[in-house]
């Protein structure tokens, strides 16, 4: 005997959501999963009429929705936005290339503007080329980075106000149990703060619409309304960090469903004790951008690459970025240590 | 997405979504016949005979224990399995079964 919906009562339950533990017919999900959305733009107040909004799109499950829940929710509450696309091309074979074609496909469902930028034109390494020099181990480390740097250039490119991601709570768990697990207080604290202030030149303040939804219902959003998306794992992925905080947070969603939001919660509720030593904000002696360095992440990642010394962004060789950047020779041991590198 | 689909006695259909048909050759549509017996089959018997018949590698990323690997979501006639028992639910003529991967990029 099929279970009825909790909130109507007429339809039939297709799924029982587990923020909630209540049981909910398709329409009665649709309109809970938006107005949700709609509760956590309202209540954060992450946009202001007449702004510029880019859409941070790959094409896969979550950025897909968050276009499709945007455009909704821009018209049916008047939120007076201009939404356009911004995606970006890691370059990545059998992945992002396959990726990309779907979200040309978004642009014309969505009727929104699409902008792309590559690694390759912005920095001359594609991910392909990253992971042969530095391995399978650390290369999400340049790509996260890179993208971060590049959504902001595409953003600029297009005279964008505001970025918005398609982040999910499990992903913001996640990165509240990854930060704990490795110690990086300073990340944990700004983790689950919603939006990003304007953080200097070249930095577009960003915010996360979806911090709130559980990627199980975004899922089956997604199922349910037939949107279009890609679903493959990144090549690349299998040896990230990520993956461990991953499978915990999924066991215990098993045995507690709530526990998502619950440690988004504990994230957003730290403090961090007096005295405790935290980065200070600057900027990147070389490129200008956001840094706590004397060089940005993304400049000594480069610098790296380019040198053929793949470890140099990997691991704490604060020194001897002070020597990069005025041009001393390295020792051979320095080198040797910023060669080797765990395939 | 593979679907499985029971012709005589129970059929159903299960489908891989979002990935998940990788794991069995790419094939997203599965129109399967159960063999018959005493007992009606149920979805802890259903995971079994998937793993030995039509799982194709990499079984770790498809079940774990008894049950589906947390991640994968399992819907049967297109709803929540979580609202028909789960493992306990006893398979019925026609019936579609979907298993949808939310582990992957977004």
């Amino acid at each position: 005997m099929p279970i009825l919906c909790s909130s109507c009562s007429e339809k039939r339950a297709v799924l029982k959501r587990p923020k909630t533990g209540h049981s909910l017919c398709k329409e009665c999900f649709f309109w809970a999963f938006e107005e949700e959305v709609h509760q956590t733009i309202v209540a954060a107040e992450l946009f202001k009429p007449k702004e510029v909004v880019g859409i941070a799109a790959s094409g896969g499950k979550d950025s897909t929705v968050l276009a499709h829940v945007m455009k909704l929710l821009n018209e049916r509450y008047n939120y007076g936005l201009q939404l356009m696309l911004i995606s970006v091309d890691e370059g990545i074979t059998g992945y992002r290339d396959d990726s990309l074609e779907t979200v040309k496909r978004n642009q014309q469902q969505y009727e929104l503007p699409l902008k792309i930028v590559s690694y390759e034109e912005l920095y001359g390494w594609t991910m392909d080329a990253i992971v042969k020099q530095v391995g399978l181990k650390n290369n999400c480390t340049f790509c996260g980075v890179f993208r971060r740097q590049a959504l902001d250039r595409g953003a600029i490119m297009l005279k964008v106000d505001k970025i918005c991601t398609g982040h999910n709570a499990d992903d913001v768990a996640e990165t509240v149990l990854m930060n704990v697990l490795r110690g990086d207080i300073a990340r944990l604290r700004r983790c689950t703060t919603i939006s990003t202030a304007s953080e200097g030149d070249g930095v577009v303040p960003r915010c996360k619409p979806l911090k709130y939804a559980y990627e199980k219902e975004i899922v089956l959003y997604a199922y349910f309304k037939k949107l279009d998306y890609f679903s493959t794992e990144c090549i690349y992925s299998p040896n990230a960090y990520r993956g461990h905080a991953r499978t915990f947070l999924k066991d215990l969603e098993s045995i507690r469903p709530s526990s998502i939001v619950d440690i988004i919660h504990s994230g957003e509720n730290l403090s961090v004790r007096e005295g405790v030593k935290m980065p200070v904000q600057g900027t990147c002696t070389r490129c200008g951008y956001i840094s706590s360095q004397a060089l940005c992440k993304s400049c000594v990642l480069l610098e790296g690459l380019n040198r053929g010394l793949p470890k140099l962004g990997i691991g704490k060789h604060h020194r001897l970025h002070e020597k990069l950047l005025s041009q001393q020779p390295l020792t051979d041991n320095e080198e040797r240590k910023l060669k080797s590198v765990d395939f | 997405m593979a679907c499985l689909s029971h012709l005589s006695s129970p059929a159903f259909r299960p489908n891989h979504l979002g990935g998940a048909e990788l794991l069995f050759s790419g094939q997203k549509e599965h129109h399967v016949t159960l063999p018959s017996q005493s007992e009606p089959w149920d979805m802890k018997q259903l995971l079994v005979w998937i793993q030995r018949n039509l799982l194709k590698e990499r079984p770790e990323l498809f079940v774990q224990g008894d049950s589906v690997r947390p991640g994968i979501l399992v819907l049967i006639n297109d709803a929540d399995w979580e609202l028909m028992g789960e493992l306990d639910y006893q398979l019925q003529n026609n019936d579609n079964v979907v298993f949808i991967s939310t582990l992957h990029g977004g």
